[in-house]
Order: structure tokens, then C-alpha cells, then sequence
């Protein structure tokens, strides 16, 4: 039935075998992405008519700050998951995100105060992107707080999993907050709905590094997840012989 | 889907939809404090008060930029899409200082239609381009911003 992979992604044994196959291949994959994404991004690509080559921040920081959403509303939808399913896999997998996810929000909101400087004119302002994005940064960081904060896995579960649900109000805020008040930062440069007001030239590394650092998110919680699965079944048959072998 | 675990669905989306009907309230009452800058239309209208310190933003309008030869004050125009404000400024500007650049000043407002500025910002705007396509824009009457005066 079509509910059987969805069941046996529950099974962290199963999990942890299968994600340690593919590792390898994803973090190939991902070195490729970004090395192609980097040499197109910063030799190949043009500079901006008005920036010079400060524009080429834009590789590394939109696909930061993009992944720094995405990944809080994976972990959101995981976290939900696990509330209505008592899924316990899917616990570990939202604990896993949030150190990730604050890694890429620290990304990009140090890029973008580099670029601040030279182009505004200041390294940080209150604006209404600037800060929704700090307190994106401090959701990930209680998160992790909270989760980290009780004793009994079950109760950090669920503490945890709900801050995380709560917190994904702040993405659409984040996204819609240059549309919705006079900020400093600038609207987006890429979206779904229009054509992008980014010449084709830079939108392809653009793409490519932001394709890559979805990669590279996998690369980096499949670890995490599977050392979470290693500690939290570490009194279960199966690791006990994996341990002893 | 199983009875608890409908009803389990239904709290987290409820919580969603809470919170989120919450925040957006919050953010509807203060969105007067959220704003970074008041545009010059709101500062006609006098929603800016004066003797105040406050921000405005707006784009520079081309030809208004007055320098002094003697000392670093320099005045220009900005402009939303109703409305003009002069600002007055005595510092050095940003290097992205340009006509028809967006900005940011933070100062005073000394009556209805002047500004004093104690910094400016260069707001930066959403497109990207190699400089031959922007060369080939200006060339077809299109106006574009210069890097180099």
C-alpha cells in the first residue's frame, strides 16, 4: 500500500542503514554543486552594472537565507508530524533541523550585513526583514534551548515540536516583509509568480547554488539525525549489536 | 485517519491558525512603528512629527542635488510618487549616493517641507544586471542609475 514507506520511514533502524548508504552520494553531489555553483558565481558570472563584484555576495547569501526558511518549515511540518502521529523518527528529525537552520540564518545575516556596509551604508538597522530574520535566529536557538532543557525525551519532544509550530508564523513574515512595510532591505529579487528582475546570466549560479544548498542541508542532517537515532535507541537490540560487531 | 489522531490534527492546525490570527493583529496595530521611514506623501499628509527624530526614505530626484563649494553641505529632493521633501545634509554621503537612487535619511523635520539629516542611507533596489545589458537599456531610452559621476 502507499502507506507502507511512510510507515517504514518510521523504523529508525531501517532509517539509519538506509541514510548511511546514500551519504556518501549526497555529499558528492553536493561538493559538485557547490563547486560549480562557486566558480560560475564568482569568475564566471558578470558583475552587476551598479554594485561591481559586491553583487556576487548574492550567491552565497540568498541561497543562506532561503535554506534558513526552508529548513524551519521542514521542521515545523516534521514537528506536526510527530505531534499527530506519534512518530518518533519524526521527532528526531525536526531536533535534528534546528542547529542547521540557525548555522545557514547566522550565514545569512552575516553576509548580509558585509554587503550592508559598502551598499547602505551601515552594517544593521532595525528594518522589518533585518529583524523578523534575528528573531528567526533566536527561534532556532530556543528551540534548541528547550528541547535541550528537559530530561524526559518524551516532554522535550513535544515542548520542542510545539515552539516550532508556533514559529513558523514568522516565515511568511519574513518573506512578505519587504512588500508589506517601508524597509531598508530590498524586495525580492526572485520569485514564483514573476519574472525575475535578475539578469539570466547571474540567475543561473544563483539557482545552481541555491539547488546545491538544499543538497548540502541533506549532507548535513542526515549525521545529525543519525547520531540522534544511535543515542536515543541506544538500549535497543539492533545498536547493541551494531556496537559489539 | 484515526478519531485521536484527526483530533490531534486539528489542535496543531488550530494552534497554527491562532497564533498566526494573533501575530497578524500585533503586526496590524503597530505596523505605524514597523515602517522604517515615513515617505514624503506621509509627511505632507502630517503623519511625521516634526522636531523629532525619525526616518524617510524616498528616491533621489535627478537634477535637485544643490553641494555647497565651501563646506560639505549638500540639499537634494526626494520623492515618492505624490510628494517632494528637501533634505539637508552636511556630512559625507555613501559612495551608492546617486540621482534617482532610493535613500534613507535619518534626522529632524524642521517645518512641512524640509529635512535635516543626520545620516543617509543608500537603499538599494531589487535588480540585477550585467553592465552591457544596462548599457544597452540606457541606450534605448531607458533611465538608468550611474556608478561613476
Amino acid at each position: 500500500m502507499a502507506w507502507t514507506w511512510f510507515f517504514r520511514l518510521g523504523s529508525p533502524k531501517w532509517f539509519y542503514q538506509i541514510a548511511g548508504r546514500w551519504q556518501p552520494w549526497i555529499w558528492g553531489l553536493t561538493l559538485i554543486g557547490l563547486s560549480v555553483g562557486t566558480v560560475w558565481g564568482l569568475f564566471i558570472a558578470p558583475p552587476d552594472y551598479y554594485q561591481g563584484d559586491l553583487a556576487r555576495i548574492i550567491y552565497i547569501h540568498v541561497p543562506a537565507a532561503y535554506l534558513s526558511m526552508f529548513t524551519y518549515v521542514i521542521m515545523a511540518v516534521s514537528a506536526a508530524i510527530g505531534l499527530i502521529w506519534r512518530m518518533k523518527m519524526a521527532f528526531m528529525f525536526s531536533i535534528s533541523c534546528s542547529p542547521i537552520g540557525a548555522a545557514f540564518t547566522l550565514l545569512a545575516l552575516v553576509t548580509g550585513s558585509l554587503w550592508g556596509k559598502p551598499t547602505w551604508g551601515t552594517y544593521w538597522v532595525f528594518d522589518a526583514r533585518l529583524t523578523s530574520e534575528l528573531i528567526l535566529l533566536f527561534l532556532y536557538l530556543g528551540h534548541m534551548a528547550l528541547y535541550n532543557a528537559s530530561d524526559d525525551i518524551k516532554t522535550a519532544d513535544k515542548s520542542a515540536a510545539i515552539l516550532a509550530i508556533v514559529g513558523v508564523v514568522n516565515i511568511p513574515i519574513i518573506h512578505y516583509s519587504v512588500e508589506w512595510w517601508n524597509s531598508l532591505h530590498q524586495p525580492a529579487s526572485l520569485s514564483k509568480l514573476a519574472k525575475p528582475s535578475i539578469d539570466e546570466s547571474m540567475l543561473w549560479p544563483l539557482l545552481i547554488m541555491i539547488f546545491s544548498f538544499k543538497l548540502f542541508f541533506i549532507s548535513m542532517v542526515l549525521p545529525w539525525l543519525r547520531n540522534n537515532i544511535l543515542w536515543r535507541e541506544r538500549d535497543s537490540q539492533w545498536v547493541r549489536e551494531m556496537i559489539e560487531k | 485517519m484515526k478519531k485521536h489522531r484527526q483530533k490531534r490534527l486539528y489542535a496543531v492546525l488550530g494552534t497554527v491558525f491562532g497564533v498566526s490570527v494573533a501575530v497578524g493583529l500585533v503586526l496590524f496595530a503597530l505596523s505605524e512603528n514597523i515602517n522604517l521611514f515615513y515617505k514624503p506623501s506621509d509627511v505632507e499628509a502630517g503623519k511625521a512629527p516634526l522636531d523629532k527624530t525619525i526616518k524617510v526614505g524616498g528616491l533621489v530626484v535627478p537634477g535637485t542635488v544643490v553641494r555647497n563649494t565651501e563646506t560639505l553641505d549638500v540639499s537634494f529632493v526626494i520623492r515618492d510618487n505624490q510628494s517632494d521633501l528637501k533634505v539637508h545634509f552636511n556630512d559625507v554621503l555613501p559612495d551608492l549616493f546617486k540621482e534617482g537612487q532610493g535613500i534613507v535619511a535619518t534626522g529632524q523635520l524642521t517645518d512641512q517641507q524640509n529635512f535635516k539629516a543626520s545620516s543617509v542611507l543608500a537603499k538599494h533596489d531589487e535588480n540585477y544586471m550585467p553592465p552591457e545589458v544596462a548599457r544597452a537599456l540606457e541606450e534605448s531610452g531607458h533611465p538608468m542609475k550611474k556608478k561613476n559621476d
